[in-house]
């Protein structure tokens, strides 16, 4: 017969088992009855006959059992088993409670952690097979990615035959006339193909067309579904209509469908062909696209990454001015994305299995303590004919249903926390990450919940079906029934619940050193040297438009009316401008050659910032040597620079760099300037980035219509920022304003400090609740320890043994388990701050005041922990304790 | 009481099997019938015989139905199905087997000895 068929059978039998017994039943009546009649016939009288014939049938039920066993599922026999789990929790519901609040917590920590690395690693991109996406782009000596010159991605477009198709986008800001005034607005600049590359299909109307980024081609813009429905009011009529972006009209052609996201340019409203060369993308040298590619078929990454390498030799050799020593970076663009997250996710990852550790651990060691005290019922069970099997198959079966309502319940809390979690994610971090928004309680997160608790389920089953099956020795279950013989069965305990008690706090002392030394990188983060006052600093971005501003005396007269203005604001110290803000990004760079140095065309390259004059004061960096940029440094006297003294040492070492004389790789005439001034570094990268060599041009001689206010304010820098924003409104209300904030808000609300505040209050928080459970574990061990040996205390107080003498046998067993329990926390825990030094920020993963403290915490609160049953063992009444047996 | 043989471990099915390839029986009928063609020497016990039906029944080999007995009770019959009479004959033949292999054992250890 086959199994489907048998199942069906086995169905139908378990749909109409009522009616099967009570067939058997009459069946065995029957069957009875005619045994009856045939003791009957052989001369019995009917008494005597029934008996005999009850006799010889036997055990009716045990027979209808067996009858019934023949035919009926195991899973019945199961659902028997946690019936009686069940009864068994009801019976004692403080175990059970406990047991399940514990895991369910260190499942919710450990799914709600899931959820974030699903969405952010394991959820694939939102575009046609999105494993074939690379980002393609440049890489040089100082970046192992940069910016794509729009020059060389039209080589590599043309050259390569890695990708089928290879497309480029770059940012682009406009100035959008509202009908409350003219606003800035985050847009993309893109290739043709861009969007089928992605694979990407429009909601309405069409995507770019072949050729149509082209210079001279016309202007048209796609819109996002979020501007479409916040500026057009969501009008399928759109479609063919203009919008004026700073003052040029563009061609409505297409609007991208609702779940469209692409990171890198999240916050971009407007999405337009890349069309004329702008002034940095007629130089080969101004890197400022990016690239995405999708592999041809049957092409590795590897193959591509040669080739695109191969490719920018070729032109390091064609073009050796801009092309020498650029390189190509060829990634996965799931890498791009979701990099940045990437340790840190796996870290909290790793924290919350850890913290699921030691609450499984904790939970075991309860069953195992309860396993203890059933160590009658066991046996008796047993004695009455149980079989192992079936006594394990019980054990195990209540470890199920711990670890099921466990999960359950961590199901839910993971669900309620990956919102509570969600939801505490700044803004200015889900701009970057905005996949991070996506999390919820999914499939995915339900799978693994099941997995986890099927997982803490073997972990919580395996101590008591250990004990069983070490009991495996002749009167092994039988000993349970004697009395007086708690030794023996008490090391067992004593040894395997030491062991997980060494767990325990081998694992907390793990996440208390990985907490504390992300606490201590996020203060050393946060304290880094910036070498300027990030105090009282009001900042915000502008944008003028061009065709207003078009010639280099209108931005200077612009410049100098702003900085006027600013400072007329009460509570305004200085004021000064600036292309990039500090504490932002080593990017905007530019390549330097010195005149009387040997120079064979290598890329030197420094951060470029133009600044006005006050700028560099109004921050308060230090002067070193020379002078700052003064008020007639402008376009009619000789171009100066200022320099750090990053770019002082690499480049000028052990010299005076005051009165030398720097250009670019050709000594271009107007590229030529003279060092007036060395300043102390200041920080233009994130906080967790080296500082690199700067340079300081005066805007006066370098303008530009993008560019940031820098506000030195007497006290509350935060109040001034409207005064700020309307000021620059008031000079011209076609300025765009952006960007408003503080400096120490910028900080504090930057990715890498972001990152890190978030990884060090989870941690933390995983860190504390392992604590209390260790320490918790500790105190129910030596607890119980004391519980068993008081008949053994009160021998030895009757003996003779003083208070002491006992307080100190307890203590020395503690003291003991959580030595050892620290000495393999300590391996363990700098072992795994190795795993995760790439999250550290000066810090060492070896840190000793981190390690000590932690040591010391731990140390004392184990010591609490076993003082209060230390204490009790010293206070046994001998006479009580031996009475009591 | 002299205590009886057991029955050879594995053989029950079988007999049953060939018990009811005479004519369709219920359980009792079934026990009687193996004890009286044994000569006494087989005795089923019904402890072994129920969950061996129940088994039997679930695998198609018997089907049972519920008649009226001569003594006017009602009682299942159980009657031999194609795959039961199939199942005989697979018995049968590993029976034949085992008996010629251990008659070959007994005999090589008996011109040994």
């Amino acid at each position: 017969m086959n199994p489907l068929t048998r199942f069906l059978k086995k169905l139908s039998l378990l749909v109409g088992r009522r009616r099967f017994a009570r067939e058997l039943d009459d069946e065995m009546t029957f069957h009875r009855a005619q045994v009856e009649a045939a003791f009957v016939a052989e001369g019995m009288t009917p008494d005597a006959a029934r008996l005999a014939a009850m006799r010889q049938f036997g055990n009716a039920t045990r027979l209808k059992e067996k009858s019934h066993e023949a035919i009926s599922f195991r899973a019945e026999t199961v659902i028997q088993d946690l019936r009686f789990a069940w009864r068994q929790f009801r019976k004692s519901p403080g175990f059970a409670v406990s047991a399940i609040i514990i895991l369910a917590l260190g499942m919710g920590v450990s799914v709600a952690i899931f959820g974030f690395v699903d969405v952010a690693l394991l959820e694939p991109l939102p575009y046609a097979a999105p494993n074939r996406l690379l980002a393609v782009d440049e890489m040089s000596a100082a970046f192992s990615r940069s910016n794509l010159s729009r020059a060389d991605y039209g080589d590599w477009k043309r050259m390569n035959h890695s990708f089928s198709s290879l497309d480029a986008y770059g940012g682009a800001g406009y100035l959008l006339r509202t009908g409350s005034g003219t606003e800035p607005v985050p847009a993309a600049r893109v290739s043709d193909g861009f969007f089928s590359t992605l694979g990407v299909k429009m909601m309405l109307g069409r995507g770019f067309l072949p050729g149509e980024d082209q210079p001279g081609k016309a202007k048209i813009a796609i819109l996002t579904y979020g501007t479409w429905l916040k500026r057009f009011g969501g009008r399928r009529d759109v479609v063919g209509r203009s919008v004026n972006l700073s003052g040029a009209a563009y061609t409505i052609v297409g609007v991208l469908p609702r779940e469209f996201e692409f990171a890198p340019r999240r916050d971009s409203e407007f999405w337009v062909p890349l069309l004329e060369k702008n002034g940095c993308e007629q130089r080969r040298s101004c890197h400022n696209l990016y690239g995405v590619g999708r592999l041809r078929d049957g092409v590795t990454i590897e193959a591509a990454r040669a080739e695109m390498k191969a490719i920018a030799a070729q032109l390091a050799t064609q073009f050796p001015g801009s092309n020498q020593g650029q390189g190509a970076s060829v990634l996965p663009l799931m890498e791009i994305i979701t990099g940045p997250v990437r340790p840190i996710l796996l870290t909290l990852l790793s924290g919350a299995g850890l913290l699921l550790l030691i609450a499984c651990v904790n939970v075991a060691s309860l069953v195992l303590l309860r396993s203890e005290s059933r160590r009658r019922e066991i046996a008796v069970r047993g004695a009455l004919g149980a079989t192992r099997a079936r006594l394990a198959g019980q054990l195990v079966t209540e470890a199920l249903l711990l670890a099921a309502v466990g999960g359950l319940g961590g199901a839910l809390i993971g669900g309620w926390l990956m919102l509570l979690l969600a939801h505490l994610i700044p803004q200015s971090m889900l701009i970057h990450l905005p996949f991070l928004g996506d999390v919820g309680f999914n499939t995915h997160a339900a799978l693994f919940a099941g997995a986890i608790a099927f997982c803490a389920a073997m972990v919580l089953a395996g101590p008591p079906v250990l004990r069983l099956a070490l009991q495996n020795q002749p009167g092994g279950l039988r000993d349970g029934l004697t009395d007086g013989d708690r030794g023996a069965a008490g090391k067992l305990w004593r040894r395997l619940g030491a062991n997980l008690v060494v767990v325990e706090l081998a694992v907390a002392m793990v996440l208390l050193v990985g907490a504390g030394l992300l606490g201590r990188s996020f203060y050393q983060l946060l304290h880094v040297e910036n070498g300027f006052d990030t105090t009282h600093l009001a900042t915000a971005q502008v944008m003028a438009k061009d065709n207003i501003y078009a010639k280099p005396e209108q931005k200077v007269a612009l410049y100098r009316e702003i900085t006027r203005r600013l400072k007329t604001i009460p509570g305004v110290q200085s004021v000064g401008i600036t292309t990039d803000l500090p504490v932002q990004c080593n990017c905007d760079t530019d390549w330097i050659r010195i005149v009387g140095k040997p120079f064979h065309g290598e890329h030197n390259e420094v951060n470029e910032r133009d600044v006005s004059p006050a700028y560099l004061a109004t921050l308060r960096a230090r002067l070193v040597r020379g002078r700052m940029l003064a008020e007639t440094d402008d376009r009619n006297h000789p171009r100066v620079i200022v320099i750090n003294e990053a770019l002082a040492q690499k480049y000028f070492p052990g010299e005076d760099p005051i009165g030398k004389m720097i250009g670019d790789g050709g000594f271009a005439p107007d590229s030529m300037r003279q060092v007036v001034g060395v300043i102390a570094n200041v920080r233009e990268g994130a906080m967790d980035d080296q500082v690199r060599p700067s340079e300081y041009f005066s805007i006066y001689q370098d303008t530009d219509i993008f560019f940031a206010v820098a506000v030195r304010a007497a006290q509350d820098e935060k109040a001034i920022l409207p005064a700020v924003v309307s000021t620059l409104h008031g000079i011209d209300p076609d300025l765009g304003v952006y960007g408003e904030s503080t400096m120490t808000g910028q900080i504090q609300s930057s990715q890498s400090a972001l990152l890190r505040r978030f990884s060090t209050w989870l941690v933390g928080g995983f860190a504390a609740m392992a604590l209390i459970l260790g320490v918790v574990g500790l105190y129910g061990v030596i607890a119980y320890s004391v519980s068993q040996r008081t008949r053994e205390i009160g021998v030895r107080m009757a003996l003779g043994a003083q208070r002491s003498t006992v307080y100190r046998m307890v203590m020395r067993q503690a003291g003991r388990l959580t030595a050892v329990g620290l000495g393999v926390g300590l391996v363990s825990a700098i072992g795994a701050s190795l795993l995760m030094r790439k999250l550290l920020f000066g810090v060492a993963a070896w840190d000793a005041p981190t390690l000590a403290a932690v040591v010391i915490v731990l140390g004392v609160a184990s010591m609490i922990a076993s003082f209060l049953p230390a204490r009790r063992a010293a206070s046994v009444n001998p006479i009580e304790a031996l009475r009591a047996e | 009481m002299a205590k009886k043989p057991d029955l050879l471990p594995g053989t029950l099915d079988m007999l049953i099997l060939k018990t009811l390839t005479r004519a369709p029986l219920h359980g009792y009928g079934i026990a009687l019938s193996i004890k009286r063609f044994s000569d006494d020497v087989l005795t089923v016990e019904e402890g072994s015989l129920y969950p061996a039906l129940q088994r039997m029944l679930l695998q198609g080999w018997v089907k049972g139905e519920w008649k009226v007995t001569e003594t006017g009770r009602r009682a299942r019959f159980y009657t031999l199905t194609a795959a039961g009479r199939k199942q005989l004959g697979v018995e049968l033949s590993q029976f034949d087997q085992m008996i010629a292999a251990i008659g070959r054992v007994l005999r090589d250890a008996e011109e040994a000895g």
